[in-house]
């Protein structure tokens, strides 16, 4: 369930009409303008947390898998032996700590993108979208700290190159390909709507639009924080 | 009727291009419609293939023209397309992305489903997936032989047949094209059911239809993502080296593979995590459209609503814990397979909870046997039929004879396949006068009912008794094994009823097509139902209620309500009785 809407009411920010009772608004999903953005805004929160079950339903097969494989053995026909192939991965693991505070500080950033653009949205409501002043620029130091954790995963995977680990080379190491792609795509997903939202600055799309992308991404980005310290987590106490 | 006109402005206008209008469209009422003919004709491409198999199995040696001679290993090649299509292409894609699509945001007073433009990429989505999987018919090798189960090592080792090569990853690939599609599409349904009902339309006042897409979306977004996981790590197994399926020292035509490790019980347990549910997401709707009807259509309330709701869910949350009733054979321990049974036993609590209550609501109501309550009975008949051979295949110990043989496939065509078809069609008779604005031709579809019911059943019982005599499923050719001889008369019956159903069905699409142009000419609620759909123009406008949103003010069945001037009542009534104030009532209020 969405976190209820911060947006304070403000004068005649509604757009000065009755509240329509719950979602039974006509246009809602796809109009741009500012009356039924609370309306909007909390609609996408919604198919955003629902969306992210999803996501999470992918992430814990993929636990399940990974937990099952590790404990998977082979038996030798000859001797009778079973034997288990799992060999825990060694990581680069400063590379990785780094990368992590990256994406974590990726995380604050879009976060502040998010409050600036709030406030931006209160006063453009207030005195005109011209008066509002331009925030400070969150959103691309967001998605900068963003490439950076990607630039940097790539040089994790080269390293482990380096070393000889590929992604047929144990089960191990495939789980790790295989988990670290599949964030990063998620990640990518996320980079193209927070460019999405940039884009929309220098098209001159409402600000109401801009915040809309902006927090429903906010969500996305946050929950993929958390789920890239889950995976390093199992990559460290369940290797 | 008290609705209030609101900000009918701000809705969306309705596109005019024919690209935007028919082809990209973002209304609800077009995807859904999409959907449908795009089960349709991915049910003629498995009925055609399943034909195919009927024709083999009976006269191994014929040659047809154009097809050629069928070889053992085409016959499993047409056992996995026909699988494939019909489950996902249309058991999933009918009932729920089709028709829900189409009436959910109607029935609960939405102008369009949350997210427009996720619809359209759902429907393209799938149609995607669709292309792909045809697509495995005419690459090198040709389709897969793996069956709908995909089980490895089979269908990990691209050198394990013919079409184990691209056909396989081709058919993998569609699969989780189809996942992507089927979360988005699920993700869209719950958060509509969510926030999109009208004033009025609590949860408890929802159609039972729309209770059963809200579930089966629920389903879908747990399940799917199950599968596409496993359905990425097949594609690695096959493509890349990886372990995660196959064990060491499997031999392949002679070759040792370089894998080495892998379990493939761990695809059976991610593929089953996903495909027992996946049952329900088709039989769930049908149950839904099943609920409709025969209260509809017995002008009586539907018999114990809540206990019907209730029944959906625990259906939908027991079917997340019985995957391991699929998996008997595979050597688990005996503790785990008698905690499967017993769960799976625990899901005909309330699927008898759901059969009574459709029995209580057709008994001493005043039925009127049109074509949709003919095919909403055909539905309980069948669920009944195939749902009392299900607690024989629960018991470990009766499975263990009867698995893989031809009693499982009576089993689930009976349950599964049959009668979510039968939900299909008496979906499709029930709501094509809304759809077209013309009515379907009544003669036509009894002949169509009656075909289709004795077809079925004649196809489908017989199987039972070939499974209890041992005939293995999965198998092309049973001629030559000489304890099979004896069933040679019952395959031949089976095949000659197969014919039949499938002639009978071309009634059906001639129906379909003249009646949209032909028919005659329907009203805006030919059946006097009560549910909001009907009080909206035929066919519905672009927004579905032209800019006035309805307010919801009763249950869903109130039909033969005491002492009102009609046996229905709507939803969108304000008068307790519908129209009748006797003096001491007010008027509702809208919840
Ligand atoms: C015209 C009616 C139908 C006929 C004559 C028919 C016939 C067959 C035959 C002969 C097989 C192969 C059994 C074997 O050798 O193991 C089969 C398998 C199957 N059918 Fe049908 N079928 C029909 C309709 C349906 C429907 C409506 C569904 C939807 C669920 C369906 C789903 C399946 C599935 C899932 C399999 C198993 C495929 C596999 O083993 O991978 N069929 N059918
Ligand atoms: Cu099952």
């Amino acid at each position: 369930m969405p976190a209820s809407l911060e947006l304070e009411k403000h004068g005649g920010g509604g757009g000065g009409r009755v509240p329509p009772p719950r979602g039974g608004d006509g246009g809602g999903a796809r109009g741009d303008d500012a009356p039924d953005f609370r309306e909007r805004l909390n609609r996408y929160r919604l198919g955003m947390a629902i969306g992210l079950i999803g996501v999470i339903m992918v992430f814990v097969s993929l636990t399940s898998a990974f937990i099952v494989r590790q404990g998977t053995t082979t038996r030798d026909p000859n001797t009778g032996i079973e034997t288990v192939d799992w060999l825990p991965i060694t990581l680069p693991t400063s590379a990785l700590v780094l990368n992590t505070l990256l994406l974590m500080a990726s995380s604050v950033a879009l976060e502040m993108a998010r409050r600036s653009l709030k406030r931006q949205y209160a006063v453009a409501e207030a005195v005109g979208d011209s008066e509002a002043q331009a925030p400070a620029p969150w959103l691309a130091i967001s998605v900068l700290l963003g490439a950076g954790f990607l630039a940097g995963q790539l040089f994790v995977w080269s390293e482990l190159r380096r070393r000889g680990v590929y992604l047929p080379t144990n089960p191990s190491s495939s789980f790790f390909y295989l988990l670290t792609a599949l964030h990063g795509v998620h990640l990518l997903g996320g980079m193209i709507a927070l460019g999405y939202a940039q884009a929309t600055a220098w098209f001159h799309r409402s600000i109401a639009q801009r915040l809309l992308v902006v927090d429903v991404t906010g969500i996305y980005w946050h929950f993929m924080a958390l789920l890239w310290l889950y995976i390093f987590g199992l990559f460290q106490f369940v290797k | 009727m008290a609705e209030h006109i609101e900000h009918a402005a701000h809705a969306h206008a309705a596109p005019t291009g024919f690209i935007r209008k028919y082809v990209f469209s973002l209304d609800h009422k077009v995807i859904g419609i999409q959907y449908y003919f795009l089960a349709l004709a991915s049910v003629f491409i498995g009925m055609f293939l399943s034909l195919l198999m009927r024709i083999h199995l009976v006269w191994p040696g014929v040659s047809l023209p154009l097809i050629g001679e069928i070889k053992p290993e085409t016959y499993l090649s047409l056992l996995t397309m026909h699988g494939t299509f019909m489950v996902f292409f249309v058991l999933t894609t009918a009932p729920q992305s089709g028709f829900g699509n189409y009436f959910l945001p109607i029935q609960i007073g939405a102008p369009d489903m949350a997210f427009p433009v996720l619809n359209m990429l759902s429907f393209w989505t799938t149609f995607l997936a669709f292309l792909v999987a045809i697509a495995a018919f005419f690459v090198e090798g040709g389709a897969p032989l793996h069956g709908w189960t995909g089980y490895p090592p089979l269908s990990a080792v691209p050198s394990a047949g013919p079409g184990e090569a691209l056909g396989a990853d081709l058919w993998v690939l569609s699969i989780a094209i189809f996942c992507v599609a089927s979360l988005m599409g699920a993700l869209n349904f719950i958060t509509t059911v969510l926030d999109l009902r009208c004033k009025g339309m609590s949860m408890m006042r929802m159609p039972l239809t729309v209770w059963a897409w809200f579930i089966t979306a629920i389903l879908g977004l747990l399940a799917f993502g199950v599968l596409l996981s496993a359905g990425i790590l097949l594609l690695l197994d096959r493509n890349l080296g990886t372990s995660f399926f196959i064990p060491g020292g499997t031999v392949v035509n002679g070759t040792l593979l370089n894998h080495k490790g892998g379990s493939p019980l761990l695809w059976q347990h991610l593929f089953w995590f996903f495909g027992h549910p996946e049952v329900y997401i088709a039989i769930l709707p049908g149950m839904g459209v099943a609920s409709q009807l025969l209260s509809t259509f017995s002008r009586k309330p539907i018999f114990g609503y809540k206990a019907m709701v209730y029944a959906i869910m625990a259906i939908g949350g027991l079917g997340f814990v019985v995957w391991g009733h699929h998996m008997f054979m595979s050597g688990m321990s005996p503790y785990s397979a008698f905690a499967f049974s017993l769960m799976t036993m625990a899901i005909g609590v309330p699927s008898a909870i759901k059969t009574f209550n459709w029995l209580g609501t057709i008994w001493r109501g005043r039925v009127h046997f049109d074509s949709p309550m003919l095919f909403a009975v055909g539905f309980v008949s069948l669920f009944v039929s195939g749902g009392l051979s299900g607690p024989f295949l629960a018991q470990p110990l009766l499975d263990i004879y009867l698995h893989d043989t031809f009693f499982v496939v009576a089993h689930f065509h009976l349950i599964m396949g049959v009668a979510a078809i039968f939900g299909i069609f008496a979906g499709t008779y029930y709501w094509f006068p809304k759809m077209f604005g013309r009515m379907m031709n009544e003669a036509l579809a009894q002949a169509h009912f009656w075909l289709t019911l004795i077809g079925t059943y004649a196809i489908f019982m017989p199987m039972h008794y070939e499974g209890m005599a041992a005939r293995p499923r999965r198998y092309s050719q049973l001629t030559e094994v000489g304890w099979l001889q004896q069933l040679t008369g019952v395959e031949k019956f089976v095949t000659y009823a197969a014919f039949i159903t499938i002639a009978a069905q071309f009634i059906f699409v001639f129906n379909l097509f003249w009646s949209m142009f032909k028919g005659k000419k329907a009203t805006d609620n030919p059946w006097n139902a009560t549910t909001l759909e009907w009080t909206t123009a035929t066919p519905p406008p672009h927004d579905n209620f032209a800019g006035v949103t309805p307010t919801v003010y009763h249950g869903p069945y109130e039909y033969s309500v005491p002492g009102a001037p009609n046996d229905f009542v709507m939803q969108t009534d304000p008068t307790p009785h519908g129209g009748h104030v006797p003096s001491e009532d007010k008027p509702l209020a809208a919840e």
